[in-house]
């Protein structure tokens, strides 16, 4: 007993020391980004809200979050109603290619896009569309459709037809039962997809980087990176500052989707009883 | 009830178009483009040409592109295999049975690193590993001179960068997986007198294993991929010393603007990718 209560404590303090480690870098952050005279170490903040104030008054950066918002909030709309779709005869029907192309669907899940970001950018000089946030957003909405794709067809899997055949049976077409009955069922999944395609391309640093060339068109993590090249060295406070304005809504959707999921999905109940 | 109908084929049609459009042929035209002296300056810019093997038989023959071969590897074992898939095993083994809420704390804190955006997190961790950074003050406690990391040890420190912005999704998949293992099973081996490490060795590890698998070629295959982190790091550097396979492509072809060189590089990787997601879709034994 007394080895086991040994071990125990062992294991917790294995786990603080781990949890400290992983702690410090954004601990750093946060102090920085409250200081008046920000280091690159550790200290005892200055206590100042000047930093967020010199980010959120720049209309530059104000900017940045808002492209980051319509090519994000853009590609999501975009990867939910093109995948609701999708999902729906994959998930319906029968057909000839749908095992095939549903093998194809998880394969292009896992490629790694960077390897083809050179010919895209070929592609986009090609049929000049370059420094098009439209054309940015349709590949960027490619690019996580797969994924899309794939967990719609799963969430939808678990709607139960039953619910639609009934509908059918009071004269709702295909479509209508689609959007009266499938959609609001699985509204979860479908807000957990948005949520994810849109904290991943929020974060997505590279195909902006390379797609997207007037500072007018550049999304908030092109635009930190920049401050990160030109003065970062000397505005510690500044760029945690904005670094943190950044990540926020990558944290607070990450809790919005942790809420969904752990409701799960109570719609089986619908045909019971 | 399952049907057939033609028509639910048009609901296909926006995103088939999308993937053909901005995913397929990309990378035909990789595959093309890889074949070409395609540049974006000098005499090949004007005058594109087939020109066979001969960015493969360069690349092969490049010092540059076998040490980036090479980095990568270090880079993918350290960060990935060791640095991610044994971490987040560890990290979620020691976080079974314990306490809720300093469960629930440790995980807030390693899920946030995840949550984290990778140029935040380089941000971070060039603080971090700075000269006047935390690090040094931490090693200076214990007496130790401070050390420039980011110049001595370039690779070290985008490899414990990687690992803490990736663990977290390892440690995620493997809680979800170990709580899958009926209790009874471990604490029959416990009663019959097993030591931990044996129950570890035999029961645990082994029934988790699907989990590892799958979970380790999706790290590999993200960590792959790795541009951002390293680029914004160390730019590659200092010289070519975290110039690994995607920042040496990236350098190819947009600093250096020999975009067929570049395209056949992305090829490698490509190729890597296409094997690494086989052997993904085969431990996933999906059914569709």
């Amino acid at each position: 007993m007394v080895k086991h209560r040994l071990q125990r404590n062992i294991q917790y303090g294995i786990l603080v020391v781990l949890g400290l480690c992983f702690l410090l870098p954004l601990f750093w952050i946060l102090l920085a980004s409250f200081d008046t005279n920000a280091q690159q170490g550790i200290k005892f903040p200055n206590f100042t809200l000047d930093n967020f104030s010199a980010v959120l008054g720049d209309s530059g950066n104000l900017r940045s979050f808002g492209v980051g918002i319509i090519l994000s909030g853009g590609q999501a709309t975009l990867v939910v109603l093109a995948s609701v779709l999708a999902a729906y005869p994959l998930s319906r029907y029968e057909m000839r290619f749908k095992k095939s192309f549903l093998l194809s669907i998880l394969f292009m899940t896992a490629l790694p896009i960077t390897a083809v970001m050179v010919p895209v950018f070929q592609m986009f000089l090609f049929f000049k569309l370059q420094n098009s946030i439209f054309a940015t957003m349709l590949f960027l909405t490619s690019s996580s459709l797969p994924y899309g794709i794939w967990m719609m067809k799963s969430f939808m899997d678990s709607v139960p037809i039953d619910l639609e055949e009934a509908a059918w049976i009071d004269g709702a077409s295909v479509w209508g039962g689609l959007r009266r009955i499938v959609a609001p069922l699985m509204l979860p999944g479908i807000a957990t997809i948005a949520i994810f395609t849109f904290s991943g391309s929020w974060g997505n640093f590279f195909v902006p980087y390379i797609l997207l060339q007037t500072p007018e068109k550049l999304p908030a993590s092109v635009t930190i990176y920049q401050f990160f090249g030109s003065h970062g060295m000397v505005e510690y406070g500044r760029l945690a500052a904005f670094s943190l304005l950044y990540t926020m809504p990558s944290v607070v959707l990450y809790m919005f989707s942790q809420r969904y999921m752990s409701k799960g999905f109570s719609m089986g109940g619908a045909t019971k009883g | 009830m399952k049907r057939k109908s033609r028509g639910a084929f048009l609901f296909l049609t926006p995103s088939v178009l999308l993937l053909l459009i901005f995913f397929i042929v990309p990378i035909i035209l990789t595959i093309c483009f890889a074949f070409t002296n395609m540049a974006l300056t000098g005499s090949a810019a004007r005058n594109l040409q087939f020109i066979g093997f001969q960015n493969f038989t360069n690349m092969f023959q490049d010092p540059d592109f076998r040490i980036s071969v090479l980095r990568t590897l270090v880079f993918l074992i350290f960060s990935a295999v060791i640095g991610q898939v044994v971490l987040g095993f560890i990290l979620a083994l020691l976080m079974k049975e314990k306490n809720v809420t300093f469960r629930r704390i440790i995980g807030i804190i390693v899920i946030a690193g995840w949550v984290t955006p990778e140029i935040v997190v380089a941000f971070c961790m060039v603080a971090f590993f700075s000269d006047n950074g935390s690090l040094n003050q931490i090693i200076g406690w214990f007496g130790i001179r401070p050390v420039s990391w980011l110049f001595s040890f370039p690779m070290v420190s985008v490899i414990i960068a990687n690992i803490w912005h990736g663990t977290a999704f390892s440690m995620m998949v493997y809680q979800s997986a170990l709580d899958e293992i009926p209790k009874d099973i471990e604490e029959a081996a416990t009663i019959d007198g097993a030591s931990n490490f044996k129950i570890l060795s035999y029961i645990t590890i082994p029934m988790v294993k699907g989990s590892i698998v799958t979970n380790m070629m999706l790290v590999t295959l993200q960590t792959l991929g790795v541009f951002t982190l390293i680029y914004t790091m160390t730019g590659g550097g200092p010289g070519t010393a975290t110039q690994t396979l995607p920042v040496f492509m990236y350098n190819q072809a947009f600093v250096n603007y020999q975009f067929g060189y570049g395209t056949a590089i992305s090829l490698v990787l490509l190729v890597i990718g296409i094997v690494a997601s086989l052997f993904y879709m085969k431990s996933m034994k999906v059914k569709v």
